[in-house]
């Protein structure tokens, strides 16, 4: 099965795990997950905060790109692009006389997240299929952030206040999917360099209401959610003196490691908050 | 203890209050309501049309507002805001424009789309705070938060540059030109942030060199046509 992808720009960088994770992944599962060629920047929030028109033109770039080649779904696993790619196309394909850009978009192709995409029942009965070491024992807090599911008007997602696909995904690998209230809080990721202080106190909200929930990690499909995280944690921490000491992982991550794929190793190699411990404490890593 | 104090303190200011004038006449002091008041003038001055200036800008009904304050309840950052979401709908109404483009809440929401996602009234709030900061960078207002409009600008550079962004070659200038750099060394906060990006660095986290997509003019192209650059 061959899919458009558009990884967008956190996946060479900061979320370099979560890309070599999905790749993979969707290799076992028999996806073949295409680069969208040539593709670029969708804007992410700094293109909405400052122009409407070049928010809508920066993604529409990709949908054009994308509707040359003749594709007619795409999938993108992070939730920033996924929303201003939506927006985009709705945007687009709603005007009649479309605002001269460079490019020409007709409308009509499927944004898709990459989380939501994998939860297609017929995949997850292939993901269950695949598993060869279920994650047993292992308490998650499932975390979706903001925009995979907000505003819903532009991501159609069904259950903006409980998306339960995380949790759903949690329990095929065998892993528990505890219950808490913080699973789409923000986390202050637009804010990640410019106001550090509200970033840490939105961090560390989350981290103690994980662990007041029973959680031993947090799971994340974000990369900005996952960097912010991980790299604030310890910061947080001291700043309010608390004690926590949670890992934050990529479902993609968690999927592998259920897989019993190699490339975990290299993955977890790349966090800042110390992966491994829990992992192995619960004897799914070996020492 | 501290009762006490704060009692004696309201007590000196009552003591040291100015000859009554017309706004405790009106009997705002008696009520304990402070009148309206800004830093900068005596009173507020509003701008007519500000209403439907935003409402044009924004195609949203801020005006449908009542007041119910979900947006507010609901925003995770209130707390480091001057003007609270359900106040800065109000302030739109009343044509309070310099004062909303100068306040800290456009530039300090997160664009999380809570507001949006709640409001009984379909008021895309997060988009009326696009449309205000869209406002003040058009207008290059002063506004508390300086750091943010610099960092947006930083990274649309980046990517009208290589048409997407650089992560590394992003920071470094974000660093030097919001005076980051400057504040957090005396602050003493530096060496935390050098470590965190030397881990980063050396996990592979923060690639060394830029990348640059083919047809780069494609993307210039959109910041010329939309009037962004």
């Amino acid at each position: 099965m061959k899919v458009c992808f558009y990884p967008g720009c956190a996946l060479h960088g900061t979320g370099r795990e979560y890309g070599e994770s999905i790749q993979e992944v969707s290799q076992i599962l028999d996806i073949q997950l295409e680069d969208l060629d040539d593709w670029s920047c969708c804007g992410a929030s700094s293109g909405h905060t400052t122009n409407e028109a070049l928010a809508i033109g920066l993604p529409g770039r990709n949908l054009a790109l994308a509707e040359k080649i003749g594709a007619t779904e795409m999938v993108t696993p992070c939730p920033a692009c996924f929303v201003r790619l939506k927006i985009a196309e709705k945007k687009l394909k709603g005007t009649g006389s479309q605002p001269d850009l460079g490019f020409t978009y007709s409308g009509g192709i499927k944004i898709n997240y990459l989380l939501d995409y994998l939860c297609d029942p017929e995949l997850l009965k292939k993901i269950r299929d695949k598993i060869t070491k279920p994650l047993n024992g292992l308490r998650v807090a499932c975390y979706y952030g903001c925009l995979s599911v907000r505003p819903p008007k532009m991501t159609d997602a069904k259950n903006p206040e409980n998306p339960q696909n995380m949790d759903r995904l949690m329990e095929v690998l065998g892993a528990q999917s505890i219950p808490w209230s913080f699973k789409t809080d923000c986390c202050g990721g637009s804010l990640a360099l410019t106001r550090i202080d509200i970033v840490r106190r939105l961090v560390n909200r989350l981290f103690l209401m994980a662990v007041e929930a029973g959680a031993d990690c947090i799971v994340t499909a974000c990369p900005l959610c996952q960097a912010n995280l991980d790299t604030r944690e310890a910061e947080a921490a001291q700043v309010f003196q608390q004690n926590y000491n949670l890992p934050v992982y990529y479902f993609t991550e968690l999927l592998g490691l259920a897989m019993g794929l190699s490339g975990i190793d290299s993955w977890l190699g790349r966090h800042i908050v110390n992966p491994r411990g829990l992992l192995e404490e619960k004897g799914l890593l070996r020492l | 203890m501290s009762e006490q104090t704060s009692l004696e303190e309201e007590k000196s200011q009552k003591t040291n209050l100015p000859p009554e004038d017309e706004s405790s006449s009106r009997g705002f002091n008696s009520l304990a309501i402070k009148p309206l008041r800004t830093e900068n003038k005596p009173w507020f001055e509003p701008k007519p049309f500000f209403l439907k200036e935003v409402e044009s800008l924004s195609r949203e009904k801020v005006s449908v507002c009542y007041q119910c304050r979900k947006c507010s309840n609901g925003c995770p950052v209130t707390f480091a805001m001057d003007f609270l979401p359900n106040q800065l709908m109000h302030a739109i109404k009343m044509g309070l424009r310099d004062e909303i483009l100068g306040s800290s809440t456009p530039w300090v929401c997160a664009s999380c789309q809570t507001c949006t996602t709640r409001c009984p009234n379909d008021i895309d709030i997060a988009h009326v705070m696009d449309t205000l900061r869209q406002l003040s960078v058009q207008e290059k207002t002063v506004n508390k938060e300086r750091n943010a409009p610099i960092f947006h600008q930083v990274f649309l550079d980046s990517i009208w540059r290589r048409g997407r962004v650089y992560e590394l070659g992003m920071l470094q200038t974000y660093a030097l030109k919001s005076g980051d750099f400057k504040d957090k060394m005396a602050k003493g906060e530096l060496m935390n942030d050098l470590k965190l990006g030397w881990a980063m660095l050396t996990k592979g986290k923060l690639p060394l060199l830029p990348k640059s997509i083919r047809r780069v003019k494609e993307v210039r192209n959109i910041f010329k046509k939309t009037k962004s650059r």
